[in-house]
């Protein structure tokens, strides 16, 4: 009870830092996502030049740890001149940490269409564009969408580090409040409930979405598939 | 601000030492014990052991939803109210290796359920206990399916190791900051880091995806 009543004062701080964890993973992931696309598609070109460098950056920054490259942009950036808001290093970071990983995902699913599908749309004489948009990416993107699901569950985990960036996310309201009040113990319980709610939500949604992009190749979902429970696979594992 | 090779070379070997000390030893032991108890997780479930089993599955599926970072504050901070105060690496093993291991205890699930099912008849027939079936047939099998899995696993945990950093572990990426807020020297300190990681992580991953093949996946 005494835990209850000093948190009274604290809810919109935590609100606000929910706010912010919301805030980053949103914008990082939509930031991913693109990424994911443009080098997704780029690794596939025919060009070796092309798919050297997009190979390049893939590796690179799957390669090196995701908090180095956070501190990369925020401390060594502003020494060249370029200064960015906090918020904008943290979805930058996610966005190009993400996105390399994504790219392998968007690589793995239009490989994973069957050949056939690529020589109607030959037979069809389709330009290089529609086959993409209307055939082969329908396709895909079903694959792509339970890896990106678990690679959005890992940027939602990964948020914690833009605390260390100045920004006053979740984390960063928690960590304040052991600081303030002590009751440790109750306020992590309290803050890692919250991320797995968020986390539960976020599954929640990209399995609807999943059903939807099924539905529209002509697979159907039993309905109650959206409610089975998230689950975060491997960052690697699955998607090499 | 230009690359200076002079600082460079001066702060490379202050990093190895870090990462050697600190970054390499929290991922092995990370690895062995996440190794270990993702086992007896996944054992736990599928034996349907009767309370452990469920108790075990929600806080398999709790772990694998929630931050690392936060359950690392978690165990740096709490722990000590109820007074057990372990040194800030052992903390860190302990909260790499739990949170693995509920990542592994589904790598294992798979790769147990990947056995074909003459293989446990064969073991029911022969009239071996449970504790032989799973010692001499099944885990044999199934560890060998999983062991790129879990090679996998150790790379991504090694690039988490810098989280240890905000419980107060020297590792890398905090030796780097320690260097770069004395010299202002970042770029040299967090770019050097960063190659250290790609160099030890680049080839391992190739290296799993030859024994991925070779084992046939």
């Amino acid at each position: 009870m005494d835990a209850l009543s000093n948190f009274g004062p604290w809810l919109d701080d935590v609100l606000r830092g929910i706010g912010i964890t919301i805030l980053v993973t949103v914008l990082g992931a939509a930031g991913a996502f693109v990424v994911a696309f443009v080098f997704g598609l780029l690794v596939r070109s025919h060009r070796v030049g092309l798919r050297f460098i997009a190979r390049v950056f893939i590796e690179f920054f799957r390669g090196t740890s995701l908090l180095v490259q956070l501190f990369w942009l925020f401390f060594v950036l502003p020494q060249f001149g370029y200064i960015l808001s906090p918020i904008a290093v943290g979805v930058l970071a996610f966005a190009l940490n993400f996105g390399a990983y994504g790219a392998e995902v968007v690589r793995g699913a239009i490989n994973a269409v069957p050949k056939a599908q690529w020589e109607a749309t030959v037979a069809l004489n389709m330009t290089p564009y529609e086959r993409m948009r209307r055939v082969i990416l329908p396709q895909a993107v079903v694959g792509m969408i339970p890896p990106f699901t678990n690679l959005l569950i890992q940027l939602l985990k990964s948020t914690p580090l833009v605390f260390t960036i100045t920004l006053i996310d979740l984390t960063a309201v928690t960590d304040a409040y052991r600081r303030a009040e002590g009751n440790t113990g109750f306020i992590f319980i309290v803050s890692l409930v919250l991320y797995f709610v968020l986390a539960y939500v976020l599954t929640l949604g990209m399995n609807a979405l999943e059903a939807r992009a099924k539905a529209a190749i002509g697979q159907r979902e039993p309905r109650r598939k959206l409610f089975q429970p998230p689950f975060s696979e491997p960052v690697e594992g699955e998607l090499i | 601000m230009t690359w200076d090779w002079s600082v460079a070379l001066d702060v490379l070997p202050q990093l190895l030492y870090a990462f050697v000390r600190y970054t390499l030893v929290a991922t092995v032991l990370g690895t062995a014990l996440a190794a270990v108890l993702g086992l007896v997780f996944a054992i736990i479930r599928r034996a349907h052991v009767p309370v452990l089993a469920p108790i075990t599955t929600a806080f398999v599926e709790f772990v694998r939803s929630t931050p690392l970072l936060v359950q690392l504050f978690f165990l740096f901070f709490v722990l000590p109210e109820f007074g057990i105060t372990l040194p800030a690496l052992t903390t860190g093993v302990i909260g790499l290796g739990v949170h693995y291991a509920c990542y592994l205890a589904e790598v294992y699930r798979a790769g147990i359920e990947g056995v074909p099912k003459g293989q446990w008849e064969a073991a029911t027939a022969l009239s071996l206990p449970p504790r032989l079936q799973w010692q001499h047939v099944i885990l044999p099998q199934a560890i060998r399916n999983v062991l790129p899995a879990l090679g996998n696993y150790a790379i991504s945990m090694f690039k988490e190791t810098p989280f240890l950093a905000l419980i107060t572990v020297p590792e890398m990426v905090q030796r780097a900051q320690a260097i770069g807020s004395i010299t202002f020297r970042y770029l040299e300190a967090f770019t050097i880091a960063g190659l250290i990681f790609l160099v030890a992580s680049y080839p391992t991953a190739i290296a799993l995806r030859k024994l991925e093949m070779r084992l046939g996946h």
